[in-house]
């Protein structure tokens, strides 16, 4: 064992002289390597951007909240027989909380309404358009997934009496308010001026999925006061226990029925939504794309790993005397296959340390340029990189190293 | 020039060699380089190994220093059978008993003249304050202690094969197998080299040397001719004979 570390740290000296010894050819060959890790360590972070970014998007639904709609968010049938079924009706949410409220063994809690509609909001010369306006009461913060950064959400009195009060999320309050404190101050919606009281949490935006970033919430009764007809309603009805959605679900079901009359024979005119259905729809793309990415970037790694290959057999021919030296002088078989399978490690190894630092220098100039691409350079990620890079020196190195331990010595001290 | 018969022994056996041959297949054609050669060495001799080249001196050099195991006979080192050895035992045999001085030196260019007398302590998993410490000693021992840090294309010639020399001797080895080692030297230095390994000899090691010289093998107390892969002739100097019968 203790001669075992002696010829460990003996390789590792030997690995940093070759490498002192032939700094052009070492950086060449490291070279593909750090391209390698670069590339692979970039495609990691893109691809666990995309996974928080696809998970930011989805918290905003609330993984124990389900969604009363008139479609399904995943369409599989024919789009005009969901367009004939019958409106959600806001009120829909009061009688729901009656039945939840009979019921008490009830696997939900609260059932809540949400009104929407695209809307310009305006604050003197500066005008976002095409806003999500949502009109619910104030039990919206028990199912909200988002908090106020700044202010309150409305409440229960000014969300029964209509008062025209208005909470908006971080993108919108940063356009209409660039410098100044958006709280107090009046916007207009739609032409009707209305008070921010409170300012959403900076949630972030992926791929135009839906953030809080761009809305703005408002009271129910205000919103049906200004926007009416063609507005779109949902029922969000929370659970009381995450692990028994699907008994939720059945119950609301059942309410829903009761609510639309529908008799046994008829199926369902209305769908109930969750977050799970939506990931289970984006979780094979997101998949794929992952596979496909770390696929290709591979590839340039795996050239950067025949590269290592060859100068570790370059090296071998190069130092056939010595090894036929060492051999003599009582290297045994494993000694000398450490000692090049440490080379060509130690070359991984500094072509991953570089190239991860390229990486972390690209991330943090792409994260500076572009903040809201989502980017994350993780330990985890350093980590991995490191372990590839060794696994790259070790595979890379193996074949050569194990035809310089098997050299007969005889051989080897022979050769010029 | 007494005959073998004749000699005495001064010391244990260290090498036993039994009817060893060694054949190579190069291509269609088998290389009968050995073709049965018996031969004792004991301890403390000074023998030199002589012949022309093809007379299977370099086969018979390699088998002893267990660089390579004979095709048929019997190779004791130290009463252990080498002849049935793999890769690994072998290397730890050259690695503890042989000392091994080479006509090019064969020194690790971009290492110390230290590094490179470690080399063998380290194989043996010697630690390194006794290794640095071990290896100084016997460079001082060679006449280098002044060269400690130098690398191999700082030296001369010389010293260069005394750094090798020390290396040869810092594990203690049971014998000490010199190829040609003054092959690459002007004759004055070669004469240098010599000398250390005289002392060495009269220090009590157990030297052999591989020559073609007749100069040089005159150094040794013993010399051993071959010629197609036998041994010709196996002769005891006087000298030693002397010697040996004043140790009686």
């Amino acid at each position: 064992m203790k001669r075992f570390i002696y010829e460990l740290t003996e390789s590792w000296k030997i690995a940093a002289a070759q490498m002192r010894a032939n700094k052009t050819r070492s950086m060449l060959t490291a070279l593909g390597v750090i391209i390698g890790i670069v590339a692979v360590t970039l495609m990691g972070t893109a691809i666990t951007g995309i996974q928080i970014g696809f998970d930011q998007s989805m918290a905003v639904l609330g993984d124990d909240v389900l969604y009363v709609d008139q479609q399904p968010w995943i369409r599989r049938d024919d789009w005009w027989n969901f367009r004939s079924r019958k409106k959600i009706q806001t009120e829909y949410a009061e009688t729901l909380n009656r039945m939840i409220g009979a019921n008490e063994k009830s696997n939900l809690l609260l059932a809540v309404p949400a009104a929407s509609w695209f809307r310009t909001v305006k604050n003197g010369e500066n005008v976002v358009n095409n806003v999500y306006i949502l009109g619910t009461t104030s039990d919206f913060t028990a199912i909200s997934t988002v908090d106020c950064a700044k202010g309150r959400f409305f409440n229960e009195l000014e969300s029964r009496g209509g008062t025209d009060v208005v909470v908006i999320g971080y993108d919108i309050a940063d356009a209409l308010f660039p410098s100044d404190d958006p709280i107090n101050k009046s916007v207009l919606i739609n032409g009707h001026p209305f008070k921010v009281i409170g300012v959403n949490t900076r949630q972030g935006t992926f791929l135009g999925l839906f953030s809080w970033d761009s809305m703005v919430a408002i009271p129910l009764t205000s919103f049906k006061r200004y926007f009416t007809a063609k507005s779109e309603s949902e029922i969000r009805v929370k659970v009381k226990d995450k692990t028994k959605l699907a008994e939720a679900k059945d119950e609301l079901i059942g309410y829903m029925r009761r609510v639309r009359a529908l008799p046994p024979e008829k199926a369902n005119d209305f769908a109930i939504n969750e977050q799970q259905a939506f990931k289970s729809t984006l979780d094979p793309v997101k998949n794929s794309i992952a596979v496909a990415g770390l696929f290709i970037t591979g590839l340039s790694l795996f050239v950067g790993a025949i590269g290592i290959m060859n100068i570790t057999f370059v090296s071998v021919k190069e130092r056939t005397k010595e090894i036929g030296t060492r051999k003599a002088l009582g290297a045994r078989r494993r000694t000398i296959l450490l000692q090049f399978l440490i080379e060509s490690t130690a070359l991984c190894l500094v072509g991953g340390l570089i190239g991860l630092l390229i990486a972390y220098v690209v991330c943090m100039g792409t994260r500076a340029a572009f903040p809201s691409f989502p980017i994350q350079f993780s330990v985890g990620l350093v980590v991995t990189s490191m372990i590839v890079s060794v696994m790259t020196g070790l595979v890379s190195g193996f074949a050569p190293a194990w035809s310089a331990s098997r050299l007969d010595p005889v051989t080897a001290l022979r050769y010029e | 020039m007494l005959n073998t018969d004749t000699m005495r022994p001064r010391g244990p056996i260290v090498i036993d060699i039994e009817n060893i041959t060694k054949h190579y297949v190069m291509g269609e054609e088998t290389v009968h380089a050995l073709r049965g050669v018996t031969l004792q060495i004991h301890r403390n001799e000074y023998l030199a190994i002589m012949g022309p080249s093809g007379s299977g001196k370099s086969t018979l050099m390699n088998m002893l220093g267990c660089l390579d195991t004979p095709s048929s006979g019997r190779y004791e080192f130290n009463g252990k059978d080498v002849s049935s050895m793999d890769d690994d035992e072998l290397a730890a045999i050259r690695n503890r008993e042989i000392g091994f001085v080479f006509q090019t030196f064969n020194l690790l260019p971009r290492s110390t003249s230290l590094r490179n007398v470690e080399l063998p302590l380290i194989y043996a998993g010697v630690d390194p304050e006794t290794r640095e410490e071990r290896a100084a000693q016997t460079l001082r021992d060679v006449g280098l202690g002044e060269r400690l840090h130098h690398k191999p294309n700082e030296l001369s010639g010389g010293q260069r094969q005394r750094v090798a020399i020390a290396r040869a001797l810092v594990n203690n080895p049971s014998i000490i197998l010199a190829d040609e080692p003054t092959g690459n030297l002007d004759s004055k230095t070669g004469e240098e080299i010599m000398a250390l390994l005289e002392n060495l000899y009269q220090a009590g090691h157990t030297i052999i040397l591989v020559t073609h010289e007749a100069d040089i093998a005159r150094h040794a107390r013993r010399t051993v001719h071959l010629r197609d892969g036998l041994i010709e002739s196996d002769a005891t100097s006087a000298a030693t004979e002397l010697q040996t019968l004043a140790f009686t």
